[in-house]
This record gives structure tokens, C-alpha cells and sequence, in this order.
């Protein structure tokens, strides 16, 4: 083994990440101050500090590492960190299990990650990841598949998508809401970051089967992880199935980028890139300030079942805001950042089908309806998410009596809102820059290309003339509706205006209960999505005597089709093969012994010839 | 020339938007053998709701006071990026196709959740149900406008409205569209725009609680929401030749030949919507999957070249 040159490099990848990491830790740790003093004794805060200081540095040796020995070492520490911060409350049933959960997946990913290294090594002789990659690129297809393969089922487990997606909806409500912010914004995009390092920079040019793979893997994460989440009631995980589906919406960008790396079409792979990256900076941003979000409610209720929550709007009013902004911005609602990200993924689905013929426009027209049919399912939780929690009547004495929480979580919160609006409003600078980034992962030269991009819009120029420009649009909006404002007043005089009930048909007892629920909100969605999530109801009567009903419980659930049918049965086989193997073990040392012996006879004629 | 024709087709646009809807009521009146109110009856409407005095529940926040600018707000902006009347003209520098349709989610969001605001059940239905119609509504309409968009090689507005292009995959995806219009205007067989039957509205359910003032400019918004729709329709199914010169006749012959393509579109509005019954909100998935697999034809007639 040669001994490298340099174990830690910034190219601009690693330099984004780390900017990344730093702009989403920070503010989640400021919030941390208030959101776990009082709840913790002092020992306990220290601890909580130390690890999650500890998990933001392994983050950070993750993206710096050039060596792929240093970078498991840290890969395998923000997983072993992060799964003491998922145990973090460990007196609680809940969270040990989602942790065992946790640190299970985790490791399966490891474990095709340390395959691939060990195999790659074994091929390149080398730990760096540049001398890997010049022996790699003379390397023949067959290796570059298997690598690719161990590469894509370790780094998809880490970034959640379906159908390795099993830990992460129980592993991020369990965890303080700080470190769920941290971890759906972050961690899981170091999958993603895996999948930019070692596929597209590491292996470089594949066959173009590889982002189909990709894509296939996105729109199957993106449906998956929007419909479980419109069938979720706990905030916590709602948010933690949006993950699952924002990483979908990731993997579409990248998939096209390396269809097209493929086919040597440098402008539609980079613009394809950057609309992923792009995805991932906003899903970052606005996925942290919604758990941040989540954390504050359940800090002041004590809930996070939004069917018990209700009215937050005007107990909350800063917290409200905050949450309403990153909900319109996940939605893709213009003029916030979602919008510019999703709406630059279908342009470059758009131009990936004009670039390509046959089937190909078919396939990419295909992924739009896709990404589409997500987009509004997405609208459609956050309404749900936003509606049942903050506005209307409290529905619970708990939701009644809230208060905003303090000025060192709000901060936070304010300040990822800011950075929403600005992802928004700052579209083609920030995209200018990540045109750069996406032309050094693909090694293309971007300095021929050219995107139409001014200070404000815009445009692909030559072979297609789409234009944005989302401060216009906001400079639109705001006009339209401040000169409605005031042409009503001018025409029709000041707004009369009386406070009354809610028309209740005149039964005057209208109160939290009738309200409309987030289960009869989604209702609708189970019926359409039932072949998927397959709902069933368990009913519990109780008896005073044969003729009186004393009560009566009504439950709904929908079955985890990938949980039960995928893993159930890969449980099942692992479990039948584990009981024949039982036999081996018959408690007798003699046995045993000749066990050993047989292994070390078999090591010794395998080391000889091999 | 320009400007003065953009803010002409604009103040056109946002005052023709009542009458079509009186247009449509009418026609569906006189094919029920009734008398009715006349065409201008919305703009009365409007008018009589714009004295009236609002009753607010106490129990709705800010949101639902803001709600009625912030929809008119957002599809008056989608207005401006429709050249409707003439072709090339719009603000094709502020958004493209897809960012109108991302700008109708915008008010669609706030609608749902003033529906919820109030803490009626009537309200919270009728958001469940218009965020669960659109949402399956969608995949149709950005795949009939991507199928649309391929012809032109980009998603440029403008460049559709200009480019003469009548084929046999622009038709199809014009059906699509056709489709995607009856649902996104809450016309039957989807929603019902005449009744307050809580089992049959979707859009009047969720606006219920709206009263006055901000009744009128909600409804004033579905009116302008349906000229929009009317005239992608025009644009898609019945294009024109670009306007050239900027005499006062051919601005008038433009003219004409819009008036006459949304009396047309309307007319065959009125006759779906008399002579279909509406669905179970059940089977909307299957109106929307029709409307997805038309839009799916489109793109591989395009594919073909037909």
C-alpha cells in the first residue's frame, strides 16, 4: 500500500457541502439551546452537545476525505453518532427500536460500500480516489457495472430511497427535533453526495442503463414517499416521508444527467445536474426549517399528532410564518425556492426530450407526468400538514394552551425562512455557480455554454428560449395584488366587516370535533391509492351486556406494502436458513474444535493457491 | 406598439371574464327550455357583493382575510403570461408554460387553506377534495403541455401561440387540455358551479365561508381562472396566424377572431355541462387518467410526427 499523498481535498463539491453542513447544523444548533434546556439535566445536555458536535464534524470529514479508508472510517462514524443521537431519549421503547432499525440499514449500506472499496483496491491497488479513477477509466464494463451496483445499494440506503427508505421514518421522529433537522437535511444527502464522488466522479462515464436505474429508483421514491406521507399523522414522520420523496426528486436530476453524460451531450447533463443540486441546497433549507418547525409545536403542545393539534396560527404566530414558508416552499409554490428547483428539473426533462429521438421523448415525457402527479400530491399534504395543525379550532386543551417558544428557536427558523425566499429570488446567481460545480463533477467545460443567465432571468439560449425570472414575478404578484387592494378600496369604499360563528346550519354547537380531520382529509387519497396502501380497519367493542354497547373503538391503518411483503419475506428466508444452521451448533467443545481446525486447514490450502 | 397591445389584451381579458361566464349560463339556460338571467348578470353580481357587508368567523386568522388578494394577485400575474388575444404578445420573460401552471398552485394553496380556516366541515371537504382533483389532474396537464412544447422546442408561450402548427397531436393534446380546463373551471361532470349540495360541490364548498367583498373578488378570480384556461384552448386548438402589422384593423380582426373562438369554446362547455350528468368523486381518477393517457398519445403522435 502506497502511502497518500493528501487524505483530505476541496474541490468545489466538497466545498458546497461544506457550506452546506454549516448552514443547516448551525442554526439547528443555536435552536437546540431552547428546544432542550428543561427538558434534559445537565449531564445529559453535555452529552446531547458532544455527540451532535461530534455528528457535524464526521459529516464534515465525509465530504473533505480523498481516501476512500478515511472516508469509511468517517462514513462509519456519522452513522454510530447519529444512532446515539436516534437513542438519545433511550428509556423510550420507541426510540431503541427505531434505532436497532437505524443502525441495521446503515450497516447493510456500509457493507456494500466496504465490498465495492475492498474491490476497487483490490483492482486499483490504491486508496486514493483520483489514482482509483485513472485506473478505472482503461477498467472493463463488467467491473465498472459490479461497482456501480454496490455503490448505488450502499449510498440509496444511506439517502433513504425506496425501497431502502425502512429506517428513516422511524429513525427521524425519534431523535431531538434539532437532530432530525439535521439529518433529513443533511445526512441523507450525503448518500447523495456518495452517488456524485464515487459514481459520477469515481466511475465516470457508465451505459446510459445506469441513470434509467436511477430514475426508475427516483420516480418509485418520490410516488412512495408522497403517498405514505399523505397517509401519515405524526408530524415527525410526515416530514421524514417527504425525504424520502424530495430524494427522489434528487435522483431524477442526476438519473438524466447521466443519461446524457453517456450520450455526450455535455449542456442537458449539466443542466440536468445543477437542477439536482439545486433541489438538494433547497430540500436542505426548507426541509430543516420544517422539523425545526415540528420540533417548536411539539416544544409548546407536547404533540405531534396533528389530528390533536389545531389553531396554532394565532398562539404561534412567529412559528406559523416559518412553517407556512417552508411548506410553500417544499409544495413548489412560486415565487419560493422549491418552485425554481422542481420547475427546473422539468425543463430539464423538457430539453433531455428534445435532445434525445423515439422513445426517449416518451420515456422523458413519461418522468414529467411523474414528477408532476408528486408535485401536487406534495401540495396536498402540505395543506393538510399547514391546515389541521395551525389554523381552525385547537382540538386538544394542550393545543389550547400553547405559547411561542423562545427567541433562540425562532432565530433559526426565521432565519432558514430567509434563506427560502432568497434560494427563490436568487435563481440564476446561485445557478450560475452551481453550473460550474456541475461541470467539475461531469469534468465538462462550461465556459462554451451559454445559459442566458442575467443578474434576474433566465434562458437557454440557442436551442431553447424558456425564460424565468423569479424576482419579476415576485415584483408581478406583489403589484397585482397591492393595486387590487387599493382599487377595491378606491371603487367600493372601506371594507364593512362583522365577526361571527361559523356558519353551523344553525345547531349552534359547531366545536373542535366537527371540524374537519386530517384521516377525512386524506381520504379521498386512500380510496384512489388503496391497491397501493391497502387500508383496513380494526374495530374494538366493548359490552355492558348483550344488549348494551358500552364503547366502541374504530381504528384505521394501511398496510407497509414494501415493509411486509419485501423485508417480511426477506426475514422469513433469513430466519428458515438461520434454524437449519442450528443444527451445526450442538453445544459439544469437541466439535467446535474440529470446527476450527477445519477452518484453519481450509485457510491455509485457500492462501496457498490463491 | 407592443406595450399598448399587451395592456390592451389584458383590460380586455379581465373584463370580458364575467361575460363569458354569464355566456355559458345563458346558453345552458336556453338549452333547458328557460328564460334566466341575462349575460351581464355576473358583473351584477359582483357589484351587488362588492356593497355588501362581510361576516368573518372569529375562529379564521390572517389567512383567510389575505387569501382573496393573494388568488387574484396570482392568476392575474398568470393572465399576464397568456397571449390570448395576440399572438406573441405576453410577458414571456417573466415565466414560461410550466411556471403558469406552478403559479395556479399558488392561489390554489391559499384557497385550500382559507377552506380549512374556518373550522367547518363544509370547508375542510371542499379543500380535501380540490387538492386531491388537482393533484390528479396535474401529471395530464404538464405532459399534454410538454407534448404541445416539443413541436415548438421550447416552453415559451409566445413561440406556441405564433407558431401556425395544426396537426394531429396538437388536436389530441388540445383534448387533453379540454379536459384538464372542465376541471380546473369546476365545470360538471367534476364539480358543480350551480349547487350548494354539500355532496356534490367541490370549489363552492371550500369557499362557503366567504362573504362580501371578498366573495366577489374570489369569484371574480374563477372568472379570470376560466378565461385563462379559454384561452390556452384558443391558442392550442384553433391557432392563427401571427400578428404582423399593428394597424386598428387587424387589432380588430384579432379581436373578432378570439371573441369568436372563446363563443365557441363556451358554447361547447354549456352543451357538455347540460347534457352530462356529474361524476362520483370517485371516479374523477378515471376522467384524469383519460385525460393523462390523451396527453400520453399526444407525445407519441408527436413522437411519430404526425
Amino acid at each position: 500500500m502506497d502511502i497518500p499523498h493528501s487524505w483530505v481535498q476541496f474541490d468545489p463539491l466538497s466545498l458546497l457541502f461544506i457550506a452546506l453542513i454549516l448552514i443547516v447544523s448551525l442554526p439547528s444548533l443555536i435552536y437546540s439551546i431552547g428546544y432542550m434546556r428543561g427538558r434534559y439535566n445537565a449531564a445529559t445536555l453535555r452529552y446531547g452537545w458532544v455527540l451532535s458536535i461530534g455528528f457535524i464534524l464526521s459529516m464534515l470529514l465525509v465530504v473533505v476525505s480523498s481516501n476512500i479508508l478515511l472516508f469509511l472510517v468517517a462514513w462509519e462514524l456519522m452513522s454510530l453518532i447519529s444512532f446515539f443521537l436516534v437513542i438519545f431519549d433511550f428509556e423510550k421503547e420507541k426510540s431503541v427500536k427505531a434505532g436497532i432499525i437505524y443502525i441495521v440499514m446503515t450497516h447493510i449500506g456500509t457493507a456494500f460500500l466496504i465490498l465495492g472499496f475492498v474491490y476497487s483496491y483490490h483492482i486499483c491497488g490504491s486508496m486514493d480516489i483520483s489514482s482509483i479513477k485513472a485506473v478505472l477509466t482503461t477498467a472493463p464494463a463488467t467491473l465498472k457495472n459490479t461497482l456501480f451496483i454496490l455503490f448505488i445499494i450502499g449510498f440509496l440506503t444511506k439517502a433513504g430511497a425506496v425501497p431502502m427508505h425502512l429506517w428513516l421514518p422511524y429513525a427521524h421522529p425519534q431523535a431531538p427535533s434539532h437532530i432530525s433537522s439535521i439529518m433529513s437535511g443533511i445526512m441523507i444527502k450525503m448518500g447523495i453526495y456518495g452517488i456524485l464522488r464515487f459514481v459520477i466522479i469515481m466511475l465516470g462515464q457508465g451505459p446510459a442503463w445506469w441513470g434509467y436505474t436511477i430514475i426508475i429508483f427516483a420516480i418509485v421514491s418520490c410516488l412512495v414517499g408522497v403517498i405514505y406521507a399523505l397517509m401519515e399523522h405524526d408530524l415527525k414522520r410526515l416530514l421524514a416521508y417527504h425525504s424520502v420523496e424530495n430524494i427522489g426528486i434528487i435522483l431524477l436530476g442526476i438519473g438524466v444527467s447521466m443519461i446524457f453524460l453517456n450520450q455526450g451531450s455535455g449542456v442537458v447533463s449539466v443542466l440536468a445536474l445543477s437542477a439536482a443540486i439545486y433541489h438538494l441546497i433547497n430540500h436542505a433549507v426548507f426541509k430543516s426549517l420544517l422539523f425545526l418547525g415540528a420540533g417548536s409545536i411539539q416544544r409548546a403542545t407536547g404533540l405531534l399528532n396533528i389530528e390533536k393539534l389545531g389553531g396554532l396560527i394565532k398562539k404561534m404566530p412567529v412559528t406559523a410564518v416559518c412553517f407556512l414558508i417552508g411548506a410553500l416552499g417544499i409544495s413548489a409554490v412560486p415565487p419560493l425556492n422549491g418552485f425554481v428547483s422542481e420547475w427546473l428539473t422539468f425543463q430539464s426533462f423538457f430539453i433531455a426530450a428534445i435532445s434525445s429521438s423515439g422513445t426517449n421523448k416518451i420515456f422523458f415525457g413519461l418522468c414529467t407526468g411523474a414528477l408532476a402527479l408528486t408535485s401536487g400530491l406534495a401540495a396536498a399534504c402540505f395543506v393538510k400538514a399547514f391546515g389541521i395543525s395551525f389554523l381552525a379550532m385547537p382540538r386538544s386543551q394542550k393545543a389550547a394552551e400553547a405559547k411561542e417558544v423562545s427567541a433562540t428557536m425562532t432565530g433559526p427558523m426565521l432565519f432558514l425562512s430567509f434563506l427560502v425566499v432568497v434560494l427563490g429570488l436568487g435563481f440564476a446567481p446561485v445557478l450560475k455557480y452551481l453550473v460550474k460545480i456541475s461541470g467539475n463533477v461531469l469534468s465538462i467545460d462550461v465556459s462554451q455554454m451559454t445559459f442566458g443567465l442575467t443578474n434576474f432571468s433566465l434562458s437557454f439560449t440557442p436551442s431553447n428560449g424558456s425564460h424565468i425570472s423569479v424576482p419579476l414575478l415576485l415584483a408581478f404578484l406583489i403589484c397585482v395584488g397591492a393595486l387590487t387592494y387599493f382599487a377595491v378600496i378606491i371603487l367600493a369604499g372601506k371594507r364593512k366587516i362583522s365577526f361571527g360563528r361559523t356558519w353551523d346550519c344553525g345547531y349552534y354547537n359547531l366545536g373542535p370535533k366537527t371540524e374537519y380531520s386530517a384521516t377525512g382529509f386524506s381520504k379521498p387519497f386512500r380510496i384512489a391509492f388503496s391497491f397501493f396502501l391497502q387500508p383496513y380497519i380494526k374495530t374494538k367493542k366493548t359490552m355492558d351486556s348483550v344488549y348494551h354497547l358500552h364503547t366502541q373503538q374504530y381504528e384505521l391503518f394501511t398496510t407497509p406494502v414494501i415493509k411486509n411483503y419485501l423485508y417480511g419475506n426477506l426475514l422469513k428466508a433469513i430466519l428458515f436458513f438461520a434454524k437449519r444452521f442450528r443444527r451445526l451448533q450442538a453445544g459439544s467443545i469437541h466439535l467446535y474444535i474440529a470446527y476450527i481446525f477445519i477452518a484453519i486447514v481450509g485457510l491455509i490450502v485457500f492462501m496457498s493457491h490463491f | 406598439m407592443k406595450i399598448t397591445l399587451f395592456v390592451l389584451q389584458i383590460v380586455v381579458l379581465i373584463i370580458i371574464a364575467p361575460l363569458v361566464s354569464g355566456i355559458i349560463r345563458k346558453i345552458k339556460n336556453n338549452f333547458r327550455m328557460r328564460q334566466g338571467p341575462g349575460i351581464f348578470q355576473p358583473y351584477f353580481n359582483i357589484i351587488k357583493l362588492f356593497g355588501k357587508e362581510e361576516i368573518v368567523s372569529e375562529h379564521t386568522s390572517w389567512i383567510f382575510s389575505f387569501t382573496p388578494y393573494i388568488v387574484l394577485a396570482s392568476l392575474l400575474t398568470a393572465l399576464m403570461l397568456v397571449p390570448g388575444i395576440f399572438p406573441g404578445i405576453s410577458l414571456n420573460h417573466v415565466g414560461d408554460f410550466f411556471a403558469l401552471i406552478f403559479l395556479l398552485s399558488l392561489g390554489r394553496f391559499f384557497l385550500a387553506l382559507s377552506g380549512l380556516d374556518a373550522g367547518s366541515s363544509f370547508g375542510g371537504m371542499g379543500s380535501s377534495r380540490e387538492m386531491f382533483i388537482s393533484a390528479l389532474t396535474e401529471p395530464a396537464f404538464f405532459v399534454a403541455v410538454f407534448a404541445l412544447c416539443l413541436g415548438t422546442g421550447t416552453t415559451d408561450l409566445n413561440v406556441l401561440s405564433t407558431e401556425f402548427s395544426f396537426n394531429l397531436s396538437h388536436l389530441v393534446a388540445g383534448a387533453a387540455l379540454f379536459m384538464v380546463t372542465i376541471v380546473e373551471t369546476s365545470r360538471i361532470p367534476i364539480d358543480n358551479q350551480e349547487t350548494h349540495l354539500e355532496l356534490t360541490m367541490v370549489h363552492e364548498a371550500m369557499i362557503l365561508e366567504y362573504s362580501g367583498r371578498s366573495l366577489a373578488l374570489i369569484e371574480l378570480a374563477a372568472q379570470i381562472k376560466q378565461i385563462i384556461f379559454f384561452s390556452l384552448l384558443s391558442i392550442v386548438i384553433f391557432p392563427v396566424f401571427q400578428l404582423t402589422d399593428f394597424s386598428m384593423s387587424s387589432i380588430l380582426v384579432y379581436s373578432g377572431i378570439f371573441i369568436s373562438k372563446i363563443l365557441l369554446i363556451s358554447f361547447v362547455v354549456a352543451v357538455i355541462e347540460v347534457t352530462v350528468a356529474k361524476m362520483r368523486l370517485f371516479r374523477v381518477p378515471d376522467f384524469t387518467t383519460f385525460a393523462f393517457v390523451l396527453s400520453g398519445t399526444a407525445l407519441v403522435l408527436v413522437v411519430l410526427g404526425l
